[in-house]
């Protein structure tokens, strides 16, 4: 437990600093466009409704959607002005997360400040022209100024927001407090995911309390108190980003890419560990959507990460047949190189399936040993999936295989997924047969006798740029063939049970050992 | 010849495409050195005629003339600058001290803070502020006192123009017979042109040479107040004759409960 803790506390300065980054840069930026934007509203009626209703229209999208659609937009921005000017961007990471917490935080600033500058007495207004300013003198000495307490709740508003959202940019690769609340959730560990809802709290409560004291400084005319929450606000900011600012250490820095669950964060930090004996300097992005982690490897926003063989078959090369696995395996490899350039340097040696699993009692009841006995009892099961499973191309071919119609579909993150079918809330699983938690919690596999699902042997993608650098090749070549299903189901069990947990990291040297024998 | 102070060709004002007029084909001119009442009921459309002069309001057709020179000859707020203007709800601006109200136009025009902060103290002087007034915020002063602050604002830029909408009208009767007395010796002294909106025709007897007599948009009378005791016109000598009617009731009353 203290161990855990600990190593939570050691991730807080360069989690902190990414999350005070992003939420101050989007703030800033939501100001910067909110404000002017304010302004030319209360001065016209007609684009007083288009603005809010437009801001409120994206209010209404919730912000973990907004956060992803930003990734396929900025790729295909960066992909037109790859081509158009020869230079592309990042597409993962600080940009779609700015971009839509940016766009998150301008409403109430927007709502505000209209509200404000409209709210100002009209006599103060008409004594405002009498005394002859311009429009401009009008807005700056009596306006703005009058308006500045609401326009400050607004902005107060907006910040205690952002804060809370930017936890959400964890899936499209930017480093945040959400970081140790994902992990934490994938992983099963609560003490993890409570540190980091604390910090990010901690850290809204901190900023609203420093705008607070400058609100009511503009409210009351005192100066003091405005310029101690301002001072506050700079240094508190410049403190968290000053662990920043030491990462730029020596060795070229390589990004290694993770899914969501346990499996892929204990092989990502074996790929990071192995890379930084090399002597590169490694950053990780965790919690990649399938589609999205597939992209940013051919895009080289990340260098390499682990995937199946079978999820690429069908999810990027489109196909619908299941030769054997190791016609898979090659022609997989040769599809991949010729469409993206995106090298697959070589299975590590167990298969992650997509695998149906009931409890063995209740298996054992109804007769059920595989999916075709299943078919007869579909109409009276529940079918626990992980998020992406119903949408993937294998459920279809699966389900039309053997006919498949259960009573009700139900969508888990993967460890809910284990604790549903084990408390009976789901009858039947979509499990992956690398998961130690099929032989913990006395689950039965069901036998897929017209091989429905193709094989998922784990392979580890490498990006165009890597699937030429020898050094960076040479790091993970010793993993190839290396792991056995074994070993792979008892770390990730160690990482997912409930008695005796594991980090990742932890695992991940165990892991490593065990394999070097 | 020096051109009149103010000058109004055929002024006309609707505010709702035309339909109905709060002011219609006023002619107007107001000599140097006047002290006018503008007087008429709610929607006789004084307050637009005033309004007009100071580009507060844009006639639909007609010519504004200040001092000979045609509005739109000057940008707005240029002109405003050199017009005093006060108005019932006063707008002091209630984030800055009585010291910044006051020399706020001498500010916008550029003038040197010791010149401003010398103008100030001798503004509070003529309007009858205690000088430690400076420092305070508007919020610390009762009405009278903020209408004097309001007054010494519309004074600052040296103004020899002054447009007063019911300046007094919020105050109580005492202040406002104290307020009107003394801005009065103000426009003698500082030699300045008033015209004030007034619906009260007392206050417009007891301060004003002259009055000009609205009603529904258009000038229905325009003289010295003993001249229009005598007017053709049965209803402008009724209203004019209010005030004697009024003192008199009072003296009856007050004789009858004595």
């Amino acid at each position: 437990m203290n161990e855990r803790l600990a190593a939570a506390f050691g991730l807080l300065p360069s989690y902190l600093g990414q999350h005070v980054l992003l939420s101050a840069s989007a703030l800033v930026l939501g100001i910067a466009f909110s404000l002017p934007l304010a302004v030319v509203a209360s001065r016209n009626p007609r684009l007083r409704w288009g603005a809010l209703m437009g801001a409120g229209l994206i209010q209404t999208i919730p912000s973990l959607a907004l956060l992803a659609l930003f990734f396929p937009l900025l790729l295909a921005l960066s992909a037109l002005s790859r081509g158009l000017l020869g230079v592309g961007f990042q597409a993962l990471g600080f940009l779609p997360s700015l971009l839509a917490l940016t766009l998150y935080s301008m409403l109430p600033i927007l709502r505000n400040a209209t509200t404000g500058i409209l709210g100002v007495d009209p006599a103060a207004v008409e004594a405002a022209k009498g005394v002859g300013m311009t429009d401009r003198q009008r807005l700056f000495m009596v306006e703005l100024p009058l308006a500045a307490p609401v326009i400050m709740a607004g902005i107060r508003t907006a910040a205690v927001w952002t804060i809370g959202t930017a936890t959400l940019s964890t899936p499209v690769g930017q480093t945040s407090l959400g970081d140790y609340i994902f992990s934490g959730l994938q992983t099963e560990d609560w003490v993890l995911v409570l540190f980091g809802c604390a910090a990010a709290a901690g850290l809204a409560l901190v900023v609203d309390q420093l705008l607070g004291l400058i609100e009511a400084g503009a409210a009351l005319r005192d100066r003091r108190r405005v310029i101690a929450g301002a001072a506050g606000l700079i240094v508190g900011t410049l403190a968290a980003l000053a662990p920043l600012a030491h990462g730029a250490g020596a060795g070229e820095r390589v990004t290694i890419g993770a899914k969501n669950f346990s499996e892929q964060y204990i092989l990502a930090t074996v790929m990071s560990d192995r890379l930084r004996a090399a002597g590169f300097q490694v950053a990780e992005k965790d919690d990649l959507g399938s589609a999205v982690a597939y992209q940013a490897v051919a895009s080289g926003e990340i260098d390499a990460y682990v995937d199946y063989s079978g999820t690429l078959w069908t999810n990027v090369l489109k196909r619908t047949d299941t030769p054997p696995r190791a016609q898979l395996l090659s022609e997989l490899t040769q599809a991949l190189a010729a469409r993206d350039h995106v090298e697959v340097l070589g299975a590590l040696g167990f298969e992650n399936a997509y695998a149906l699993a009931m409890r063995r009692d209740q298996a054992d009841r109804l007769g059920i040993h595989s999916i075709a006995d299943l078919a007869a009892h579909a109409s009276d099961l529940t079918l626990g999936s992980d998020l992406e499973f119903l949408s993937r191309p294998e459920w279809a071919a699966l389900k039309s295989a053997y006919g498949l119609n259960f009573k009700a579909e139900r969508r888990f993150q993967p460890t809910f997924m284990y604790k549903a079918v084990t408390s009976g809330a789901v009858d039947v699983i979509s499990a992956f047969s690398s998961d130690g938690r099929i032989a913990a919690d006395d689950l039965v596999v069901l036998t897929d006798p017209k091989q429905a699902i193709p094989p998922y042997d784990a392979v580890i993608l490498l990006s165009p740029k890597r699937s030429t650098d020898a050094r960076f090749k040479a790091a993970l070549q010793p993993l190839i063939g290396a792991i056995p299903v074994e070993a792979m189901r008892k770390a990730n069990l160690s990482v997912d049970r409930d008695q005796d947990k594991q980090t990742p990291a932890q695992a991940a040297q165990a892991l490593a050992k065990a394999i070097a024998r | 010849m020096v051109p009149p102070m103010v000058e109004l060709r055929g002024i006309s004002k609707s505010f709702d495409g035309g339909r109905t007029h709060a002011v219609r084909g006023v002619d107007l001119v107001i000599g140097r050195g006047e002290f006018v009442a503008l007087v008429g009921g709610s929607g006789s459309g004084k307050t637009t005629t005033l309004k007009m002069i100071n580009g507060l309001v844009a006639p639909d057709t007609g010519q504004v003339l200040v001092a000979g020179e045609a509005a739109g000859a000057v940008a707005p707020h240029l002109l405003r600058r050199r017009i005093g203007y006060v108005f019932q709800e006063i707008g002091l601006f209630p984030h800055l001290t009585v010291a910044e109200n006051i020399g706020i136009t001498p500010k916008l025009m550029g003038e040197p803070k010791d010149a401003i902060a010398a103008r100030v103290a001798e503004l509070l002087d003529l309007v009858g502020l205690p000088r430690d007034f400076a420092a305070r915020r508007p919020a610390a002063l009762s009405g009278g006192q903020r209408q004097r602050v309001g007054v010494a604002r519309a004074l600052a830029a040296k103004p020899s123009l002054m447009l007063m909408d019911e300046p007094f009208g919020a105050l109580d009767p005492v202040t406002r017979d104290a307020l009107g007395r003394d801005y009065r010796a103000l426009h003698e002294n500082l030699g300045l042109t008033t015209l004030m909106v007034t619906h009260d025709i007392t206050e417009a007897v007891l301060l004003a040479d002259r009055m000009v007599i609205m009603d529904a948009g258009a000038i229905r009378a325009d003289g010295t107040p003993a001249a229009l005791l005598a007017a053709p016109d049965a209803a402008v000598r009724a209203l004019m004759e209010t005030p004697r009617r009024q003192a008199e009731r009072v003296r009856e009353r007050l004789e009858a409960s004595a």
